[in-house]
Formats: structure tokens, sequence, C-alpha cells
């Protein structure tokens, strides 16, 4: 293993303490809670927002903190959900008053952890309310898994829930709105090579040289089907397939083609352009796009692809200022 | 049974989690995302780094869970956290604590983690070794068996049942994305299960099976 790390034990602190350090006008860091909060805290009367899992998809969710997304983020250990007192925290930090909605992926860990934490602060007279991300197609929903899990639609939530937040919706509203962006996204991924997670110090699966992984998570787990390499027109279309027989992909569309963290973006404009022309033969457009590295796993090689059908109010959210360290328009 | 029993329970969990963290993260690679030993090992570590002044097992367990709520993150944390602090509530809040009172403290942990985590035997996870340990305890006690011989056979059936997880199709966590692909393997949070069922049958001291010794202190 070759990494830019001093020790596996600190990998999550020493980024953390960078990115303090890197953004001090933006971005407030607890080292000691491992909480990253609003410099100027949170904004009496509105609506806060919460997010938070393991760390490893950077930017996801810390990078994602500021002006029309989070409130705060808080960051687990790799691939590892953050506890209960974390997240009681973020929301202490991300609270003005209005209530708080916890973004969660929806993953065994998370899910449980978030719970807690929720019970506790309802306890300590804040409200909270919780949108549970699950995009993933590459899972089917039913009783033998746990559910489909949360990737890259977790932005679109962020962003979105974030901005309306900002226009001083209520809880119940914001929620109700994370929820519908949800339930419009939908996200498949694919692996060229897995990653490598610190403490463990070697890839977590092998790839052969001529195989790539279907239908990936974003926690460096195996996927659902390993099948041999192929030009990348055809991988896109597998992936584009899977989104369109599960949500019919039509009229404007948002879309992010996402680096899984050590894939050169040439190759994901590459996939976008790709992703661009399935879509017009499918009669939609990519009226919004995002591509780059927004919900990695690590090192690991690959892309997702992230689909949400657009409406004209999505569509202005999306649209709205927002101020991030990892994504910064129209402000 | 003790304080100091449940405090050399958890001392030992921790050794033996420690000896076997690369394995347990080994088998999480398989089928999950390689951080069941290294978060196991955290907890552990943190739950036996700063004992709490506990004078009954009701308090060695709940405060031992609280740690692991609090330290370990992932599934795996809230799960054990859940388990012990079930275990401790069940218990007689009195400075010793029968073998059927353990059993049945046992019998309320699985409940709380099959509750928590919605999984059921079969489902390949922690409760296929901790059920069966379980139910084993509660017979050797019905029996009349000596601690020694009533823990040996908890074990006994915890690690059967986390190697029986090895043909089946996991149904919960994170191994379920896998679907098919998740046979063939041992299920990580059974195989630490079996660890910690081991690590009470050695914080009972030596001993062989049906000696019949009375409560043993910790070794």
């Amino acid at each position: 293993m070759k990494k830019l790390i001093n020790d596996a034990d600190a990998v999550v602190t020493d980024a953390l303490a960078g990115l303090a350090v890197a953004h001090p006008r933006l971005l407030g860091v607890d080292l000691a809670t491992r909480v990253v909060y609003r410099r100027q805290g949170a904004t009496p009367g509105k609506v806060g927002l919460v997010s938070g899992g393991g760390s490893g998809h950077e930017p996801l969710h810390a990078g994602f903190v500021g002006y029309g997304m989070l409130g705060a983020a808080c960051p687990g250990e790799i691939f590892t959900s953050p506890v209960p007192d974390q997240i009681i925290e973020a929301t202490n930090r991300a609270d003005g008053g209005a209530g708080v909605l916890h973004v969660v992926k929806n993953y065994t860990g998370d899910v449980l952890n978030f719970e807690m934490a929720a019970e506790l602060c309802a306890e300590d007279g804040i409200e909270v309310a919780t949108v549970l991300v699950n995009d993933d197609v590459a899972v089917k929903d039913s009783l033998y898994t746990a559910g489909r899990r949360g990737t890259g639609a977790t932005v679109f939530v962020e962003k979105i829930a974030g901005a309306l937040a900002e226009w001083g919706a209520s809880l119940g509203e914001v929620a109700r709105l994370a929820g519908q962006v949800n339930t419009r996204s939908r996200s498949f991924g694919v692996a060229l090579a897995a990653c490598t997670v610190p403490a463990a110090g070697k890839p977590t699966f092998d790839l052969g040289e001529s195989e790539i992984e279907l239908g990936i998570g974003i926690h460096g787990e195996p996927g659902r089907s390993r099948v041999p390499a192929a030009p990348m027109r055809e991988v896109v279309r597998t992936a584009m397939d899977a989104l369109h027989e599960d949500m019919p992909l039509s009229g404007e569309v948002l879309v992010m083609v996402n680096g899984m963290g050590g894939t050169p973006l040439i190759e994901l404009y590459g996939v976008f352009g790709e992703v661009a022309e399935y879509l017009a033969r499918k009669g939609a457009t990519p009226e919004r796009s995002l591509v780059g590295n927004y919900v990695t796993s690590l090192d690991m090689q690959g892309f997702s692809v992230t689909a949400c059908l657009l409406t004209d109010d999505l569509k202005r959210l999306w649209d709205a200022p927002v101020e991030t360290a990892a994504l910064r328009w129209g402000r | 049974m003790d304080a100091r029993f449940f405090a050399a329970w958890m001392t030992e969990t921790a050794h033996a989690v420690a000896a076997a963290r690369d394995e347990l993260t080994r088998l999480d690679a398989a089928i999950g995302d390689a951080d069941h030993g290294t978060n196991l090992d955290r907890g552990f570590t943190a739950v036996t780094e700063s004992p709490p002044a506990a004078a009954t097992p009701r308090e060695v367990l709940t405060a031992a869970g609280t740690t692991l709520i609090r330290k370990v993150g992932g599934a795996s944390g809230p799960l054990y956290g859940t388990a012990l602090r079930r275990m401790g509530a069940a218990l007689p809040d009195t400075p010793e604590v029968s073998l059927a009172d353990l059993a049945e403290a046992l019998t309320a942990g699985v409940d709380g983690v099959r509750r928590l985590g919605g999984a059921a035997e079969g489902d390949k996870t922690m409760v296929d070794a901790l059920a069966p340990a379980a139910r084993a305890l509660t017979e050797a006690v019905r029996a009349g068996a000596s601690p020694e011989a009533a823990l040996d056979a908890a074990m006994s059936a915890a690690e059967a049942g986390a190697k029986a997880t090895v043909p089946l199709r996991a149904r919960k966590g994170r191994a379920s994305y896998l679907g098919e692909r998740s046979v063939g393997h041992m299920d990580p949070g059974a195989a630490s299960t079996s660890l910690l069922l081991a690590a009470l049958r050695a914080a009972c001291g030596p001993g062989s099976p049906g000696a019949g010794s009375g409560p043993a202190g910790p070794a």
C-alpha cells in the first residue's frame, strides 16, 4: 500500500485538520467531537440540515457544509457511520430553532446511529426529521436485502433541500422535498479497480486486468456481478439501462457523472458525453449536470451515474446560490 | 458471578478481538467493507481502558454497552452495545448473579439485537451465533450443569452457529447487497460473537466440563 498518510489511524483526523485550515472563512471544525459546521453558525429561524456517514467519500459530506446546503456534518471512521454523540453535536450546531433534517444514507449502521441520535435530540427538545436516501438500483429492495443503498442522490438531496431551507421553508416542507428528490433519483456504479482501506492495507477485492465490477456501492464492497471489461460506450449503456428500467428517463434530467476517487476527469467527461447521447435516444435532456468526484470510495477506480427527473421547482432550487468547499455558484 | 467476573469477560473479549482483528477485517472484506476488526478492536479497547467503578454485574455490562455505542459506530456499535445493555438491564442489580440470571440476560440480549437490527436466525448475521448460544446456556442451566460446562456449551453453540453462516445467503446488513455472492463466506458479525462467547467461557477460568465446581471468579 502506497498512500499519502502518516498513520492509518490518523487519516480522518489529519484530513479534518487540513479542511479547517483550507477553508477558515467557510468552515469550523471541532476535532474532538469530529463535527464540521458553518463558520458563522446556524441561521436563527432556519431549518438546519445535518448529514454524516463514514469517511472516505470526500467531498461528501463535509465538503457540502455551507450556505445553501448543510449546517453541519459528522464524518465517522473510514466507511463507518458516525456515533450518536457526533450526530447530536452536529444537530446542535445546525439547530437554528426551526428544527433539523437528518439526511441519512440507507446503510444499517448509519440508520441505527442516526435513529439513536434523533431520539436523544428529541428528548433535548430539538425537532428532528429524517430523510432516508436509497437511490442505488443495483440492489433490489426486498425482504432479502437491507434495502437500496444511498449513493449519488445524497448530493442532490442536500443541495435541493438545503436551498429550500435557505428560503425559509418549514421542517415538514424541507423533509417532504428531500424525500421527493430521493424518489425521483436513481444511481448505478461501476468499478475498474477496488479501493484500499488504509487500516486494511490491501484492496478490498481483486479485479482481474480485464474485469470490471457492476453495481458497486460506495464502501469498496463488491458489486452485483463481475463481467469482462468492455468499451466505455457499452459500460455506460449497461449502467443507463439499469436506471431506465427502474425509472423511465424522460424530460429534463439532472445528471451527475461521479468519479469514485481514482478515475481521471478525462474519462468522466467521456462518460458524460455517452450518457447525454443515451438520454437523447430516450427523449430526455441532461438539463443540469455535475461531472467530477463528489461521492468517492477512497482511491477506487470507476464511476457512478445518478439521474434525477427535474421539475421547474427542483431546477430553480438546484440553481439557487450555494457556497461550500465542494460546490459553489451564484453567490 | 460478580462484577469482577463480568469485567474479566470484557478484558478477555478485548484480547480476543485484538488478536483476531485482521482475521475479522479479512472476513468483512470478503462480503462487506473491511472494517469489522478495526471497529470492534477500537470499541473493546475503549471498554477496558476506562473501566467504570462498577459494583454490580449490571453496571459493568451497561457501561460497556454504552461505551460501544459511543465509540464504535457502524452497525456493530449499536448492535453489540444494545446486546450488552439489554443483558445488564435483565440482570438483578445485586453484587452477585447466578448462572440462571446470566442465561436469562443473554436471551434478553439476543432479543435486543433482533429487535434493533430486524434480523432473524438464518439471515447470516451475529444472531446466528448469539441465539444458539443463549439457547445452549439456558438448556445447560435447566440440566443443572456447572458454570464451566454451561459456558462450554454456549461457546460451542456460538462457534457452530458462526460456521453455519458460511453456506447462507445474507439477508441483512451490507453483505445482503451481494445476494448469492455472499454464499461461501463466514459472517464477520457471527465470527466476532463467537469470540465473545469464548471470552465468556475463558472468564470463568479453567475447569473441565461437568466438573461441577462452584461459581468461579475471574482468572
